[in-house]
C-alpha cells in the first residue's frame, strides 16, 4: 500500500482495493457489489467541500488531509466499563466485543454486523443513499461490523445500551461501522448510544445507522457523542417509518473536534410521527453540525424539532433543517426550533431552515433565536447571593432544559442529565442549580 | 446601619442622582416618596449593584464596610435584598430549585452549613402558608406565569427565606391588590427587629399605613428635598408633589 496517496479519498479507496476480498462478506456477491457501487459513489464526490450546499458551514478539508491507519486488532483489556446495568453491545475502535458487552436472554436478537452478514441481503443498504451521502458511501465501502438489532412484532424491548469506544493509537484509526435496526408492528425499543474516545486521540468515527420502524411500533434513539476532543466524529442515519409508528431522536453532540450528525428521516404511513430533539455544548476549537432531512411522504404525520446550541470559546455550532411536504402529506403538522446560546464573543452558529411543502393542507412552522445570556437574568441571580459563574451555569442548563423535556423516555433523559453535567464539570464550572 | 452620603450617579451617561444623602440607622424603616424619574429605582440598583449604574461620587456605607466596593452577589451575603420593582423570570428554573440554591449560597458564603433538601422544603412551606402561597409556586419556574400579586409574593418568600439586614422595596405595592398588599406589609413588619432596617420606595401612601414608616424622604431630581415622620406620606397624598418639588426649586 506504500504506493497510493496517504490521505483523502485517494487513501480509502486505495484501502478497499487492498482489502478486497478479506473485508467482511467478501465471498458474497451482493456484498461485492454493495462495496464497489459506494466506492464508485465516493471516488465520485471525495469527501464534500463547502461548494456542496449541504455542506456550506462545516469544511472537511482537515479531515481530507488527515493520515488515518487501520483500528489495530489487539485486544485491548485495559479497557474499563462500568458493569453493564442491563443489556448492552460493546464496540472498540468500531468492532464487536462479545467479551464486554451484555446481550443473554434477550426477548428480542441481536447481532453483530459481521457474523450475520450472510442474512443481510434485504436489509443492509434499504435506506441508505451513497450516491447522495458521500459519507455514507464511505461507510458502505469500508463497513466492518455494526450492530444489527431486530425486534419482533408487537415485543417490547426495553432499553439496549450500545458503546463504540476508541482506543489510543499512534494509527489515527479510521471505522466505518454499520448499525442496522428493525421493529416489528407494534414493537418498541430504546437504544442509548454513546460513542466516546481518548481525550487526545485522533481518529475518524464514521457509523451509518439504518432504522425501520414498521406500522405502530416505536424506537427512542438517544445518542451521546462525547468522542475525545481531536476525533473526528461523522455520522449519518436513515430512519424510515410506517403508519402510526414513532422515531424519536435525541442527540446530545458534546465531544469530537469536529461533528457532523445528519439525520434523514421518512415518514412513510399515515399518522407516523418524528421527534428530533438535541443538544450541542461546544467549547473552544469544537466544531458541530446538525443536519436533518425529514421527509413528509404520507398524510396526517406529524414531526418536532428542538435543537439548542451552546458555545462557548472559539467554536462553531451549525443547524441545517430541511422539511420535506409531498403533494401527498396533507394534515402535515411540522415544526422546527433551532436556539443558539453564545456564551463568547468568538464563537459562531449558523442556522438554515428550508421548508419546501407541496401540499395546501399543512401546518408547518419553523423558527431560530441567537442570544447571549440575559443580564437582568445574572443581576437577579446575583442579587440573591449566587456567584457570577454559578448564575451562568443555572441560566445555561435553563436554556437547555426544554429540549432535554422533549426527551419522552427517562432512561435516555437520565444519561443526557449525567452527560450535560460532566460537560459543565468539564468546563471548570462548579455547581450548577441544586435540586430541592 | 445604611450612611449614603453626596451619592452621584448615571445610567448611560445621563445623571440621575445629584448628591443624595441619607442615613438609616438599624431598626428603622425609612421610606422613599418622589414622582416618576426622580431617581428611586436607580438608587435601589445602585444599592444592590446592578452593571450600569455609574457612581460617579459620593460613598455608601453598610455597617462598616464600603458597600460600592463590593459585587452584588457579596452585598446579597452581607445582607442586603432588593424586592425588584419588576420581578424576573427564569424560564427553565425551577423556584424551589433557585430557592435552595441561593438560600445555600449566601450560607456558604457565611460559611454556615448547607441545608438539605428536606429541610428546605420545610422552611419554604412554612413562609409560603404566611404568604398564602399555594405548594405549586415551588413547582413552577421562577416568576413565569406569575400573576403580579404572585411576582411579589415570591419576591417576599426570598426576602423572608434569606432573613437580609437591609431590604430595599422598590415599588413592591405596584399591581398588588388589598389582601396582596397586606400580605407583603405582613411579611415586612414580620423581620422588623433591632437588626433589620428597610428603604421602602413607593408612589402611593397606601402601603405606608401597613408598613409605617419611622421616616419619609421625598426625593426629586436624584436628591432629597424633604424629610420628615409618616405624617409625611399623608400631606404629600393631599398636595401632591408638586409643592415641595417647586419649593425646592
Amino acid at each position: 500500500m506504500t504506493a497510493i496517496s496517504s490521505t483523502g479519498p485517494a487513501a480509502f479507496l486505495g484501502r478497499h482495493e487492498g482489502l478486497r476480498g478479506r473485508l467482511p462478506g467478501a465471498q458474497l456477491p451482493w456484498v461485492e457489489a454493495l462495496r464497489d457501487r459506494s466506492a464508485a459513489a465516493f471516488r465520485a464526490q471525495g469527501f464534500p467541500t463547502r461548494r456542496v450546499e449541504a455542506w456550506k458551514y462545516t469544511d472537511l478539508a482537515v479531515v481530507n488531509a488527515s493520515v488515518f491507519g487501520e483500528p489495530l486488532t489487539a485486544v485491548d483489556d485495559a479497557l474499563a466499563l462500568p458493569p453493564a446495568a442491563g443489556p448492552r453491545a460493546v464496540f472498540i475502535d468500531g468492532r464487536f466485543r462479545a467479551d464486554l458487552s451484555a446481550l443473554e436472554g434477550l426477548p428480542f436478537t441481536v447481532e453483530n454486523l459481521a457474523s450475520a452478514l450472510p442474512r443481510l441481503e434485504s436489509r443492509l443498504g434499504a435506506l441508505a443513499r451513497p450516491e447522495e451521502q458521500s459519507l455514507a458511501a464511505l461507510n458502505g465501502m469500508l463497513f466492518e461490523d455494526g450492530l444489527v438489532v431486530t425486534v419482533p412484532e408487537s415485543v417490547e424491548a426495553g432499553v439496549l445500551e450500545l458503546f463504540s469506544f476508541a482506543t489510543e493509537s499512534e494509527r489515527a484509526p479510521a471505522f466505518h461501522p454499520r448499525h442496522l435496526v428493525r421493529l416489528g408492528a407494534g414493537a418498541s425499543l430504546t437504544l442509548v448510544e454513546t460513542a466516546a474516545g481518548p481525550a487526545t486521540a485522533r481518529y475518524l468515527h464514521n457509523p451509518v445507522f439504518e432504522i425501520e420502524v414498521a406500522e405502530g411500533a416505536r424506537m427512542n434513539h438517544g445518542r451521546l457523542q462525547q468522542e475525545g476532543r481531536d476525533a473526528f466524529f461523522l455520522s449519518t442515519v436513515y430512519a424510515r417509518v410506517q403508519a402510526g409508528g414513532t422515531y424519536d431522536n435525541f442527540t446530545m453532540n458534546a465531544g469530537s473536534r469536529l461533528a457532523r450528525n445528519e439525520i434523514h428521516v421518512a415518514l412513510c404511513g399515515p399518522k407516523a410521527e418524528c421527534h428530533m430533539n438535541g443538544v450541542q455544548l461546544l467549547a473552544d476549537g469544537q466544531h458541530a453540525d446538525t443536519t436533518t432531512a425529514l421527509d413528509h411522504a404520507a398524510p396526517d404525520c406529524s414531526s418536532r424539532q428542538t435543537y439548542k446550541t451552546v458555545l462557548s470559546g472559539k467554536s462553531r455550532g451549525v443547524f441545517q433543517g430541511k422539511i420535506l411536504v409531498r403533494q401527498i402529506a396533507q394534515k402535515t403538522d411540522g415544526y422546527q426550533m433551532n436556539q443558539a446560546l453564545l456564551l463568547s464573543p468568538d464563537a459562531e452558529i449558523d442556522s438554515k431552515p428550508q421548508l419546501e411543502i407541496y401540499a395546501d393542507d399543512v401546518k408547518c412552522s419553523h423558527g431560530a433565536t441567537v442570544g447571549e445570556l440575559d443580564a437582568e437574568q445574572i443581576f437577579f441571580l446575583r442579587s440573591r447571593g449566587i456567584p457570577l459563574e454559578q448564575a451562568k451555569a443555572i441560566l445555561v442548563e435553563a436554556f437547555l432544559t426544554e429540549a432535554v423535556e422533549a426527551v419522552a423516555d427517562e432512561a435516555i433523559r437520565d444519561a443526557l442529565s449525567r452527560a450535560v453535567t460532566g460537560w459543565w464539570q468539564r468546563q471548570g464550572i462548579q455547581g450548577g442549580i441544586e435540586a430541592a | 446601619m445604611l450612611k449614603i452620603e453626596n451619592l452621584h450617579a448615571t445610567v448611560d451617561g445621563k445623571q440621575i442622582l445629584n448628591g443624595l444623602n441619607l442615613t438609616i440607622p438599624s431598626g428603622e424603616i425609612h421610606a422613599i416618596m418622589g414622582p416618576n424619574g426622580s431617581g428611586k429605582s436607580t438608587l435601589s440598583y445602585v444599592l444592590a449593584g446592578r452593571e450600569g449604574y455609574e457612581v460617579t461620587e459620593g460613598s455608601v456605607t453598610f455597617g462598616e464596610v464600603d458597600l460600592l466596593a463590593m459585587e452584588p452577589e457579596e452585598r446579597a451575603v452581607a445582607g442586603v435584598f432588593l424586592a425588584f420593582q419588576a420581578p424576573v423570570e427564569l424560564p427553565g428554573v425551577g423556584n424551589a430549585n433557585f430557592l435552595r440554591t441561593a438560600l445555600n449560597a449566601v450560607r456558604r458564603a457565611k460559611g454556615e452549613a448547607e441545608i438539605d433538601a428536606i429541610q428546605f422544603l420545610k422552611l419554604a412551606r412554612a413562609r409560603m402558608k404566611v404568604l398564602n402561597m399555594p405548594d405549586d409556586m415551588l413547582k413552577r419556574p421562577v416568576n413565569v406565569g406569575f400573576s403580579g400579586g404572585e411576582k411579589k409574593r415570591n419576591e417576599m418568600l426570598q426576602m423572608a427565606l434569606l432573613s437580609p439586614k437591609l431590604a430595599l422595596l422598590d415599588e413592591t405595592d405596584s399591581g398588588l391588590d388589598i389582601d396582596a398588599l397586606k400580605l407583603v406589609s405582613d411579611t415586612v413588619n414580620s423581620l422588623r427587629g433591632p437588626d433589620f432596617s428597610a428603604l421602602v420606595i413607593t408612589h402611593y401612601q397606601r402601603l405606608l399605613t401597613h408598613i409605617v414608616p419611622d421616616r419619609v424622604h421625598v426625593l426629586s431630581a436624584g436628591r432629597i428635598v424633604k424629610s420628615g415622620g409618616p405624617e409625611l406620606a399623608h400631606e404629600l397624598e393631599a398636595s401632591g408633589y408638586g409643592a415641595i418639588q417647586d419649593a425646592a426649586a
